[in-house]
């Protein structure tokens, strides 16, 4: 059974036994082995890349739209370093990708050989694991665990740098079953939470006169299952359900229970409850600080209950009185499971009261904007293009900065994984590529860009690749020729001196798009809107959409740097932001 | 609960620490493998936890396990964090805080390197007969001596050592083990 190959070819036939159909990557030196092995197989497609950076964040894309690893392929040197972005932002959003770095040859490991860097050792804190193969016997083992790895547990990010003489060498194959690699000797992730924790939430649960479900990324991260389950219990309990940003769409946007997202540009429905809650059930979310805001003034009245599959994220920011280590899926069925064992209806009378008080947090309108007919509102165009593709199979990606509050605002989504953002890292430059991604693993569905001009332009040279590959992505730029995120925050807290949030020299991206063979749409007219995004969804390939969009609107609602979740800035108070953030708040950032 | 600090506008609000730091000794089951030790280093560095103490060695060679002694000093809080930290880092195995589980065993071999002449070399060896340090190497003008012992014990022979003529001092850092029967 055991074959003999060289370590090129061990790494194209593990990806293969590991169900990789897609790579993203760009050859050097260093790697060209590898492309060589590739070049003679079939199984597995390559998609070039115009930039490293550009092919973690497909990785990234390809893999939260799918549940899949994402698989990147990378030279030594400069080509490792140029995924340091994509590997931390992984690793902050618990994305599973594993990269394949090429390295020198390992006689020339620490002589300053040309490009060589020391790849393990700069990745190491930005990885969940990273391995230096220097001997060819390993590198079966090491490619499967890697795999392993990066989708088990918390999932992440995992490099394996092959030197170039080890990716020559001669050795034999194993496949992972042969290897046994699922019984690692170390890494043992927690999978099923104590039974008797789950049962003392239920009885929480069971008591709770004004619960809320606050639900993170690790719903989605479990599988679309967890999602369901996340329904199922939802209604059977008849509590509200809101989301941080990397959790949208694990439980349905249209559903009467969904408050919105919650946190620092959270509905205030959301937020209100957050901090008025008796029983917070936190499940699979991390307590980040653009959800917690002052944390001595968060939700202090609540019993705490957290659902994690990382040990170390129970108890980091907030006191948890109810910890649950396991996955949230299997959590949850398991709630499900007692739930029903102890009662057959949702505690309609009970909660009433508490639904009464959201409604009246509701009635605040806390997404609301003043329309114009005469330049588009950046939310108006959101909810058009939300209008427009309402029941067709959607993924959206954004950038980073106010287009994606917006968007995470204004677009609903009914199921996961269709919502791919950098939360953790907050990378601009991360929707074109990651968008590249999703249509690669979607050929045939609806993938948006929601883009900004600025972040847009950090990994622009990727609408090449969607050229190249017939990939018909829709680049929605809302183009307000600010970096208006950091412009809302000088009018906040630095008087209104914007420095370096403007976008001048900005490209014609008319004009750019069809420089790269692309198609360019232009948009400024509110009474154009609908009639150009529909010759948008209408073209057969890839189209940048230059929406010309208000310059100075404000992102709101905001909680406003160091205030808790119930002193939130809503849109009635929009029109002098730069007098809520006294003179000490000015301090911080 | 933390009290808050004034004045804060901060997205990331500080609170101010009500907690007590702690010294801790902790125990970490690891595979010999390259790079574990710039995981643990790094991983100390990268989230601001302290080292006041480490010490490295292969304990079971057939199997690749080496024993991290660390010490650190951190409140209650950090420790736990500290703790889970480090059991996230794949090849960790187990991660054991001594202190915290009952007085362990610790113990430091220093050598320690004194000149002097006359007098002074007498009440040097007299002192060392009493902390039980041996002499390893001896000229006419200086001595090497081995001390073993818990910190504080080097730390006061170290101490008596500098009118007598210290020249220098290396420590092998913190070794620790727990008392009674169960192994780790």
């Amino acid at each position: 059974m055991a074959e003999q190959m060289t370590g090129a070819e061990m790494v194209v036939r593990a990806l293969a036994d590991q169900g990789v159909e897609h790579i993203f990557g760009y050859p050097g030196g260093a790697a060209l082995p590898i492309y060589d092995a590739m070049f003679q197989q079939d199984k597995v497609q390559h998609i070039l890349v115009r930039h490293e950076q550009g092919a973690g964040h497909m990785a990234e894309g390809y893999a939260r739209s799918t549940g899949k690893v994402g698989v990147v392929l990378v030279t030594s040197g400069p080509g490792a370093t140029n995924v340091v972005t994509p590997l931390t932002d992984a690793l902050m959003d618990s994305i599973p990708i594993v990269v394949i770095s090429a390295q020198v040859p390992t006689a020339l490991i620490g002589s300053d050989a040309f490009q060589e860097c020391d790849t393990v050792g700069i990745t190491r804190s930005c990885t969940k694991h990273n391995y230096l193969v220097k001997s060819v016997n390993d590198l079966p083992r090491v490619l499967h665990e890697a795999f392993h790895i990066a989708r088990s547990g918390r999932p992440g990010p995992v490099l394996v740098d092959i030197p170039k003489d080890v990716q020559f060498a001669m050795g034999t194959y194993l496949t992972a079953d042969e290897i046994g690699t699922s019984r690692h000797k170390s890494y043992n992730p927690p999978s099923q939470g104590d039974s008797g924790a789950i049962a003392a939430a239920v009885d929480l649960m069971l008591k709770a006169r004004r619960p809320i479900f606050y639900t993170g990324g690790g719903v989605v991260n479990s599988g679309p299952e967890a999602s369901e389950t996340l329904r199922e219990l939802a209604e059977l309990t008849g509590f509200p359900v809101t989301s941080t940003l990397m959790g949208l769409g694990s439980f349905p946007g249209s559903h009467p229970q969904w408050m919105g997202m919650l946190g620092m540009h959270g509905t205030y429905e959301a937020n209100m409850a957050m901090h008025d809650c008796d029983l917070m059930i936190n499940i699979g979310a991390r307590f980040d600080d653009r959800i917690t805001g002052r944390l001595d003034a968060f939700s202090p009245n609540s019993v705490k209950i957290h659902v994690d599959i990382d040990p170390s994220s129970i108890n980091k920011n907030v006191r948890i009185d109810l910890p649950i280590i396991g996955d949230c899926g299997l959590v949850l069925e398991e709630m499900v499971r007692i739930w029903r064992s102890k009662t057959n209806e949702p505690r309609t009378e009970a909660l009433a009261p508490w639904w009464e008080e959201i409604a009246g947090w509701r009635k605040r309108n806390s997404l609301g904007f003043r329309n114009s007919d005469t330049t588009i509102k950046p939310q108006h165009a959101i909810q058009r293009l939300y209008e427009a593709t309402k029941g067709r199979e959607v993924f959206i990606t954004t950038e980073v900065g106010q287009h994606q509050m917006w968007a995470a605002q204004h677009f609903h989504f009914e199921q996961p994984n269709r919502w791919m953002t950098s939360g953790g890292l907050g990378t601009m430059g991360y929707g074109l590529p990651a968008a590249v991604g999703v249509q690669v693993a979607h050929p045939d569905a609806v993938v948006i860009d929601i883009a900004g001009e600025a972040s847009v332009q950090m990994t622009m040279q990727e609408l090449s690749t969607a050229v190249q590959y017939r990939l018909p992505i829709k680049i929605f730029i809302l183009n307000n020729e600010r970096m208006g995120m950091v412009r809302q925050w000088q009018d906040l807290l630095h008087g209104s001196r914007y420095a370096h949030s403007y976008s001048e020299s900005l490209p014609d991206f008319v004009k750019l798009a069809e420089a790269y063979g692309a198609k360019g749409i232009r948009c400024d007219d509110p009474a154009e809107l609908d009639a150009a995004i529909a010759a948008m969804l209408d073209h057969d390939g890839p189209v940048v959409f230059d929406v010309l969009v208000e310059k100075d609107e404000n992102c709101l609602p905001m909680i406003p740097s160091g205030k808790p979740h119930n002193e939130m800035i809503l849109p009635d108070f929009a029109e002098d932001i730069g007098s809520v953030i006294d003179a000490k708040g000015r301090q911080l950032v | 609960m933390n009290a808050h600090l004034q004045p804060s506008g901060s997205a990331y609000f500080l609170s101010a620490e009500t907690q007590k730091p702690e010294r801790h000794t902790l125990s970490v089951l690891v595979d010999n493998e390259p790079g574990i030790l710039a995981r643990i280093v790094g991983l100390f560095a990268a989230r601001g936890y302290n080292i006041d103490s480490l010490t490295v060695s292969e304990t079971e060679h057939e199997k690749h396990l080496s024993r991290i002694t660390v010490v650190t000093v951190a409140t209650p809080k950090v420790l736990l964090q500290i703790k889970l930290q480090l059991e996230r880092l794949v090849p960790v195995h187990k991660v054991y805080d001594l202190t915290a589980d009952g007085k362990a065993l610790e113990r430091e071999l220093a050598l320690v390197k004194v000149a002097g002449t006359g007098d002074q070399r007498v009440e040097t060896l007299r002192l060392a007969d009493a902390f039980r340090a041996q002499v390893v190497d001896a000229t006419t003008e200086s001595f090497v001596f081995e001390v073993t012992g818990k910190p504080s014990k080097i730390d006061s022979f170290i101490a008596l050592m500098v009118p007598l003529g210290l020249v220098e001092v290396v420590r092998t850092g913190l070794a620790a083990i727990s008392r009674g029967a169960e192994g780790m």
